[in-house]
């Protein structure tokens, strides 16, 4: 694990050795002196699945955001440790987050877009990957297309083809289905179920019922 | 170094505890300084060859202006502790302190125009002391408008933190500047607070009160940052209760 | 490192580049100011002379000021940020590699224009040297300084007015500095102290804002 970080070559699901798990240490979170979770203890292990749910503001973006690294906690703490040597990994090389904000360019094409966000999180792009990737998520045509004039589901589509491309092992989803269209919807169930099932980790939000999940699926809910 | 002591302080609770020990202290130390300061300024020390009793307006002037920029200075060290070490009780200290800060600011300013006005014969003057606290003045007010205009409370700490830490590693080139400045565009003929020599009479009350407004800042920072606690830990029990024995007393 | 440089950059450039009037319309400001002087104080040539240092270095302070209310906004808003956030790069860099990207575009083309205003306001052309070279060393500091100022508001819904007071405050170092170095050479004395300085502030400027730019993103991301 060690020597593929340092040698800076992109870690693949698929390449990954051994299993790693997400800890979750006495999480809490305090907004504007509103206590949306205490002591939210989980462990994560590779190839699961995580959905989070709850009623809106019961801290479902925010506990995403703790886990990316993007809020720091209230109190307690994240860890990313590999279950053999149990020694801490770090979390940003081995992350995808996507928010609600895809982080999509409306000024950009959807290539350029993609090879962009491919170069800074050092997924391994090359133009003919990128359009397979286009092409998986239904955008065959559109590569060269500015994302201001695509439709809110073809932006969103745009946003997961990173998912196509050779990512890295733990996703952390914030309502990837928003305004995908029934066939988006299946498409994407099938390959988080895919990502899960090669050593991957799936942390996302929605409102909508899963209908694929894989094997170690759990949900959580929050604001009860 | 042991540094429990320290994290013990610095939790809410012991904080309000240990702070309310040393307030009645503070406070009566910082009336004895100021009454014995200010008679002696203003009734007992000689007036002033050249300005008559005019220039007793420094003994105001120049224990604000001292206390205006290490205020700053310290909103700057509270900064870096709260972002280093993650100690909330230095967010509460920086936005407490930041409005004690501006109104010295505005007291040395106002001191230093009603004593320009019989000096120099007008209300301002360009000089660089003046023009500094002026700055010192618009970078205090751009602490509080930024810790008032993000409504996240911790966010809004945190920024005025690393806004305070910009400014201090700021303040010694703008003041050099504006020094620069000033001896290039007018020559400095008489400046507020460089007497020549100043006899110790006159002396001596100004060091006593310059320690009497740092009590005082002392004072009403605690009093402030007490309050602000109170406020924020509302929820929990031992404010609860330590307002019980508030109401309890004053019944 | 590099090729992440070049493809920012290169991000930058094309953002900037399809949407044509952010850049202009900082130029068009500048312009506008410094033509409002001449109608306030008169068109006598020797008082716009002398005081054209100040004027040219106010209305550069403004106009880059102003084109920087949006540098972080829309990357704030459509999650770029997140993305620069969580990545494994350094933060700093990142937004060092920004603000430089459009000091390029904006701050670079305003020092181009700066001649043509000079002369107008009746400043000697042997001067004009001078004025270039010292906007060339101040306005990458202002670039920076308000790039700090636009970090810790880039959150907030109307930051522009509290920018300018969180950022203009900062500025007087440059602007007595730039100014200065103008008008000791208007007074036949050399302006090279001036713009060592200008130079030590914006070495000081790169090298410590960029933690200050990515500190004040983050806490407006955690929000």
């Amino acid at each position: 694990m060690e020597q593929i970080i340092h040698a800076g070559k992109p870690i693949n699901a698929c390449e990954v050795p051994i299993s790693y798990g997400l800890k979750l240490d006495t999480l809490s979170c305090e907004r504007d002196s509103r206590l949306l979770f205490e002591h939210l203890s989980l462990d994560l292990s590779s190839g699961s699945m995580l959905q989070v749910m709850g009623p809106n503001g019961s801290g479902k973006t925010s506990l995403l955001r703790i886990l990316a690294g993007l809020m720091p906690p209230s109190e307690g703490a994240v860890r990313l440790e590999s279950n053999s040597g149990s020694s801490v990994m770090p979390l940003n090389q081995m992350l995808l987050w996507m928010g609600y904000a895809t982080g999509i360019k409306m000024l950009l094409t959807a290539e350029e877009n993609l090879s962009w966000l491919c170069s800074l999180h050092q997924q391994p792009q090359s133009q003919s990957q990128i359009w397979q990737a286009l092409a998986a998520v239904g955008l065959r045509g559109f590569e060269d297309v500015p994302c201001y004039s695509l439709s809110a589901g073809q932006q969103r589509r745009v946003a997961l083809a990173r998912l196509y491309l050779n990512p890295p092992p733990l996703w952390i989803l914030d309502e990837p289905f928003t305004a995908l269209d029934p066939q988006g919807v299946t498409q994407l169930e099938q390959h988080l179920v895919r990502h899960c099932e090669a050593g991957g980790l799936v942390i996302l939000t929605t409102h909508h019922t899963l209908t694929l999940t894989p094997a170690r699926f759990t949900t959580l809910a929050l604001g009860s | 170094m042991n540094w429990t002591w320290f994290h013990r302080l610095s939790a809410p609770k012991s904080f309000y505890e240990v702070s309310g020990r040393w307030l009645p202290w503070l406070t009566g130390l910082m009336l004895v300084l100021m009454l014995t300061g200010l008679l002696w300024a203003l009734v007992f020390a000689p007036a002033d060859y050249q300005q008559g009793n005019s220039f007793r307006i420094i003994y105001i002037h120049v224990p604000a202006a001292f206390l205006a920029q290490s205020v700053y200075l310290m909103l700057a060290v509270a900064g870096l502790v709260g972002v280093v070490w993650k100690i909330k009780l230095a967010d509460v200290a920086l936005q407490q302190a930041a409005p004690i800060g501006a109104w010295m600011c505005a007291l040395a300013l106002i001191t230093g125009a009603i004593w320009g006005k019989p000096t120099w014969g007008t209300w301002w003057v360009w000089d660089a002391r003046l023009t500094s606290m002026l700055i010192l003045l618009f970078l205090y007010i751009g602490i509080i408008a930024l810790g008032q205009a993000i409504s996240n409370r911790e966010s809004a700490a945190r920024a005025c933190a690393v806004l305070a830490i910009v400014g201090v590693v700021n303040l010694p080139i703008i003041k050099y500047s504006v020094e620069w400045w000033n001896t290039l565009h007018q020559p400095a003929t008489f400046k507020l607070t460089e007497k020549p020599s100043m006899p110790a009479e006159m002396w001596w009350p100004l060091l006593i009160l310059v320690l009497a407004f740092y009590c005082f800042f002392a004072v009403v920072l605690l009093m402030r940052m007490r309050l602000e606690i109170l406020k924020r830990e509302a929820r929990t029990s031992w404010v609860q209760a330590a307002l019980k024995t508030l109401v309890g007393n004053n019944a | 490192m590099t090729s992440i440089f070049f493809s920012l950059v290169q991000r930058e450039a094309r953002l900037l580049c399809r949407r044509p009037a952010e850049l202009i319309n900082p130029l068009v400001f500048f312009s506008l100011v410094l033509v409002l002087f001449p109608l306030a104080v008169g068109p006598e040539s020797r008082l716009l002379q002398s005081i054209s240092p100040g004027l040219i270095w106010v209305a550069a302070l403004l106009a880059v000021l102003l084109s920087l209310d949006a540098l972080f906004r829309s990357d704030f808003e459509d999650g770029s940020l997140e993305q620069w956030a969580v990545s494994s790069r350094a933060l700093s860099w990142l937004v060092l590699t920004k603000v430089l990207a459009h000091w390029l575009f904006s701050g670079l083309p305003l020092v181009l224009l700066s001649p043509l205003l000079a002369l107008m306001l009746g400043l000697p052309s042997e001067h004009i040297p001078v004025l270039v070279l010292s906007l060339l060393l101040g306005t990458p500091v202002l670039s920076l300084l308000g790039a700090v100022g636009a970090a810790l508001t880039v959150g907030l819904k109307r930051g522009g007015l509290l920018l300018a007071l969180l950022t203009l405050p900062l500025y007087i170092p440059v602007l007595i500095f730039g100014s200065g170095a103008l008008q000791a050479e208007l007074q036949g004395f050399s302006p090279l102290g001036y713009l060592l300085w200008l130079a030590s502030l914006t070495v000081l400027a790169v090298t410590l804002t960029p933690f200050a730019i990515a500190a004040g993103l983050r806490i407006g991301l955690s929000e």
